[in-house]
């Protein structure tokens, strides 16, 4: 029973981490662009989200709402005015810029919060759980899951029944042609990021909330995040959910053997779907 | 005025020149059509009309206006639209979806062009948007009207685009750029490739989009072709325009001189 | 003079080489000159610049950026440790080993790594790197998760320290430094001259064609694949020697410290970024630079790093070939040509 339990546990926490990817994912599948300031960005939110709590005393939820169209700005314009110029045949700006830019997240955070844990409190929700017969679940991590699917199917429908979805998709397949159709790629590029930025800040809320983080936290969310999107299959979200499932499973099965193999487990079996299946769980044509 | 007219137009890519001076013009309701081997510049020319390939901004004057510099994006929302070389749809959007995508930024400044422009006010940049007005987007082009023009798409309008046969391919991209309701449609090489009974088919569209008040540019290889669709017919070779004028008035032998150049 | 005959030469490459000579010269005999500090200055400059050329070889040639280079100064170093601790072997000796134990890591890692494309390459060196660093710390007779020291008596009693302390009169912990240093020496100047040589060799050549093009490449016979390979290998084997001597010289060691990867893959990164990626002169301009940089801003601790990134975003936006770029474009300078040019008969060479 407590290995059921323990695998509910992961599957749940995958949910965070499929979280995490969906934001990697939905930039790499349009622009093809890999940020790895990624996970800076997760606690640069979570950050955001603390200060609102703590400043003005407001829900978690409703300061993650307040921070959204925030972090929505940011996005748009870092992709903008910086990420827009590094976009072209060669890998090297992108990845080198991307790179600058989390080391310098890092350090700003550690300058403005210092290096001390912190943690967004929820009251009474942080404990809270329900039970099933013998099973019980924290309402977090129930709560977690089910944003990560909201999300999931937001996007989807997002992607495949407006017209900035179909604009994206159209962007990601030809520039060049998309721009023929009134499509500035730019901007495209801009506003996705932008979204991408609004499920970073939920992804935020949730990281914030579970457990603590500090700024040095943020490559490590980044793995996690890449590790997802590349079991799941590049371009495919609920793979992407896959993903973090297998990742979140594996690390809880670990840290039920031994607490310090949780963070290896979980890369151990990166590695080993990396091996059997390359491409991913579930590859979509030729990207 | 010329609706559409190109005053010394010259183009580069990178260090190699592919336009050496070329003035064309196209009057409203005309079909002018553009032929040369391959490499004459003829596909050189439709890119830098469709704001594709950047030029200096006098060299194209569309009503009268500059847009040589133009992006390709406000070229299109001033009305000139581009069927591209080799069809190009967009293979994860259905016949339908390539359709509307076509349609759905037509006409003026949309949010993101406002927001440049205010942008370009704080930085002292000349104002984009201000040259993309003046074309409503509006008229007799609807799904509807697409479907009626090509009624083998509407029985396909679910199937991905890129899973059609060559010629309905070309029809989605004819009907794509027709969407936006253009006052300019540009046509490169909509025959290359596709067998003799279907270019038929292709071209039998041509005098119902002209009758909608759309004027043509079309690039053709096919000297015959294009001698029946057009009113007037520059030839290009190695980047220039070697011969022009009034299709019935051209004989063959001017044309094969300008094609190949010199007869020796 | 009729004939022509391809050369690399330019004449500033040789009043160059005439130069580098007498520097390294000068550098050799640097400690019967200078103090103990500088003496470390210049070991810690020698090992960044030697951790430069090889990550530069990769991602500026060989189009392979990985962020995971401190698998392989981690795995160098505890290779040593383990060496020494476990086997006795004699410190200098067992830098060799540190070599050959990144070597052994890098043939897996190239195995999962290779299997993703770009970006996505960069991110899987990472997680193997990871993966490394948890697994060494479960490793508990070379201290686990908190590391532990080189032995005493090992230090004591390493090759030449003794010779090192007779010849220049200075005490053991000063020999120690000095034995390093000059190890240091030797590898940087090793991993410039090898990194050159393989440049000019047509196996350099196909590299330069596969990071331009990587299909032209294959077109005219050039196995891209089998490039990526010799170019990670050899990378990893001279990371991982820079690696154990790096911790031979700190003599302590930790999975955190010597698998950082601000230490040992972000410094480096930006050491190259800032002086210009793709050229063999870059990472020496760009090890000056980080090194200036770190003494004037070193105090100011997390807003030396901000600075540091956002000098390599800067230069990665405006600049992206380095400060090496801008000089050599607006010079023509090459002090390590590697292009081949034709000189002699009637073309006499005028740019140069």
């Amino acid at each position: 029973m407590i290995w059921v339990d323990t695998i509910i546990q992961g599957i749940l926490l995958g949910g965070l981490y499929a979280l995490f990817a969906a934001g990697l994912s939905l930039v790499f599948g349009i622009m093809r662009l890999v940020n790895l300031a990624h996970g800076d960005l997760i606690i640069l939110a979570s950050y955001l989200i603390l200060i609102l709590v703590t400043a003005t005393g407001m829900n978690p939820f409703v300061a993650a709402i307040v921070a959204a169209p925030v972090l929505f700005a940011l996005g748009w314009l870092l992709q903008r005015f910086v990420l827009n110029r590094t976009l072209g045949d060669d890998i090297l700006p992108p990845l080198l810029v991307t790179f600058g830019l989390s080391i310098v997240l890092q350090n700003a955070l550690l300058e403005g919060f210092s290096a001390d844990s912190q943690r967004i409190s929820l009251g009474a929700l942080e404990t809270a759980s329900v039970s099933v017969g013998s099973l019980s679940f924290g309402v977090i991590p129930l709560l977690t899951f089910a944003s990560a699917i909201g999300v999931i199917l937001g996007l989807n429908q997002l992607f495949y029944r407006t017209g900035i979805g179909r604009a994206f998709r159209a962007t990601s397949d030809d520039a060049t042609t998309a721009s023929l159709m009134g499509i500035r790629p730019n901007r495209v590029f801009a506003t996705a990021t932008g979204i991408a930025m609004i499920v970073v800040t939920i992804s935020a809320l949730y990281l914030g909330t579970r457990a603590n983080f500090d700024p040095s936290i943020g490559p490590a969310r980044l793995i996690y995040a890449f590790e997802a999107v590349i079991i799941g299959g590049l371009g495919s979200l609920w793979g992407t959910l896959a993903g973090g499932v297998i990742i979140g499973v594996a690390q809880t099965l670990g840290a039920a053997i031994n607490p310090e193999w949780q963070i290896l487990a979980g890369h151990v079996a990166f590695l080993v779907v990396l091996l059997v299946r390359p491409r991913g769980l579930f590859p979509r044509g030729n990207d | 005025m010329a609706l559409l007219e190109t005053q010394a137009l010259t183009a580069n890519y990178g260090d190699f020149q592919a336009l050496f001076g070329v003035d064309i013009t196209l009057e409203r309701g005309e079909t002018v059509a553009i032929i040369g081997a391959n490499g004459a510049g003829k596909t050189t020319l439709m890119r830098s009309l469709s704001g594709v390939l950047q030029n200096a901004p006098e060299q194209i004057q569309h009503k009268g206006t500059p847009v040589g510099a133009l992006p390709a994006d406000t070229i299109m929302k001033r009305g000139i639209a581009m069927v591209p070389e080799g069809r190009r749809l967009f293979r994860s959007l259905s016949v339908e979806e390539n359709l509307v995508i076509g349609g759905q930024h037509k006409g003026g400044a949309d949010f993101g062009d406002r927001l440049d422009s205010l942008i370009a006010r704080i930085t002292g940049a000349p104002d984009p948007a201000l040259l993309a007005g003046g074309h409503d987007g509006q008229g007799y082009w609807t799904l509807d009207t697409i479907y009626e023009l090509f009624p083998i798409l509407r029985e396909r309008r679910h199937t991905p685009g890129t899973a059609l046969s060559g010629g309905q391919q070309q029809m989605v991209a004819i009907g794509r750029a027709l969407m936006s309701n253009p006052d300019v449609l540009l046509c490169d090489e909509i025959s290359l490739g596709l067998a003799p009974v279907v270019i038929k088919d292709i071209y039998a569209a041509l005098p119902k989009i002209k009758e909608t008040g759309a004027s043509v540019i079309v690039v053709e290889q096919d000297i015959g072709q294009a001698m029946r669709v057009a009113d007037r017919v520059y030839c290009m070779m190695e980047g220039r325009v070697t011969l022009s004028g009034r299709s019935s008035e051209i004989s063959r032998e001017a044309i094969h001189e300008a094609y190949f150049g010199a007869t020796a | 003079m009729s004939t022509y005959t391809v050369t690399t030469r330019t004449p500033a490459s040789t009043v160059f080489g005439l130069c580098a000579v007498i520097v390294t010269g000068l550098l050799v005999v640097a400690p019967a000159i200078v103090g103990r500090g500088m003496i470390q200055d210049l070991f810690f400059i020698l090992t960044m610049l030697t951790l430069a050329q090889f990550w530069n070889l990769l991602a500026g040639y060989g189009g392979l950026v990985s962020v995971g280079q401190q698998a392989f100064v981690g795995m160098g170093a505890y290779a040593l440790f383990g060496a020494v601790i476990l086997l006795g072997l004699d410190p200098v000796a067992a830098i060799l080993v540190s070599g050959i134990a990144a070597l052994i890591l890098a043939v897996p890692t190239a195995y999962f790594a290779f299997r993703l494309q770009g970006a996505y390459f960069a991110i899987g060196t990472w997680v193997i790197a990871e993966v490394t660093r948890l697994s060494i710390a479960q490793w508990k007779a070379v201290g686990g998760g908190t590391g532990t020291s080189l032995p005493r008596s090992a230090m004591r009693e390493m090759w030449g320290v003794e010779a090192i302390e007779t010849l220049l009169g200075v005490r053991s912990s000063a020999a120690r430094d000095i034995l390093a240093y000059w190890l240091a020496l030797a590898l940087a100047v090793a991993t410039i001259a090898g990194i050159y040589w393989l440049l000019r060799t047509k196996r350099g050549l196909a590299l330069a064609a596969v990071r331009d093009n990587a299909e032209a490449a294959k077109s005219v016979g050039v196995d891209a694949s089998r490039m990526k390979w010799i170019v990670f290998l050899v990378s990893a084997f001279g990371t991982g020697l820079a690696g154990g001597l790096i911790y031979l010289q700190k003599a302590r060691i930790s999975p955190d410290a010597a698998f950082s990867v601000t230490d040992w893959t972000a410094y480096v990164i930006f050491i190259v970024v800032i002086g210009g990626i793709g050229t063999i002169e870059g990472p020496i301009i760009g090890v000056l630079i980080f090194f200036l940089l770190q003494s004037l801003l070193a105090d100011f601790g997390s807003w030396y790093l901000m600075i540091l990134g956002l000098i390599g975003i800067a230069i990665m936006l405006f600049a992206p070939r380095g400060l090496w770029g801008l000089l050599s474009e607006r010079t023509g300078l090459h002090l390590f040509p590697i292009r081949r040019r034709l000189t002699g008969g009637r073309f006499s060479d005028k740019e140069t």
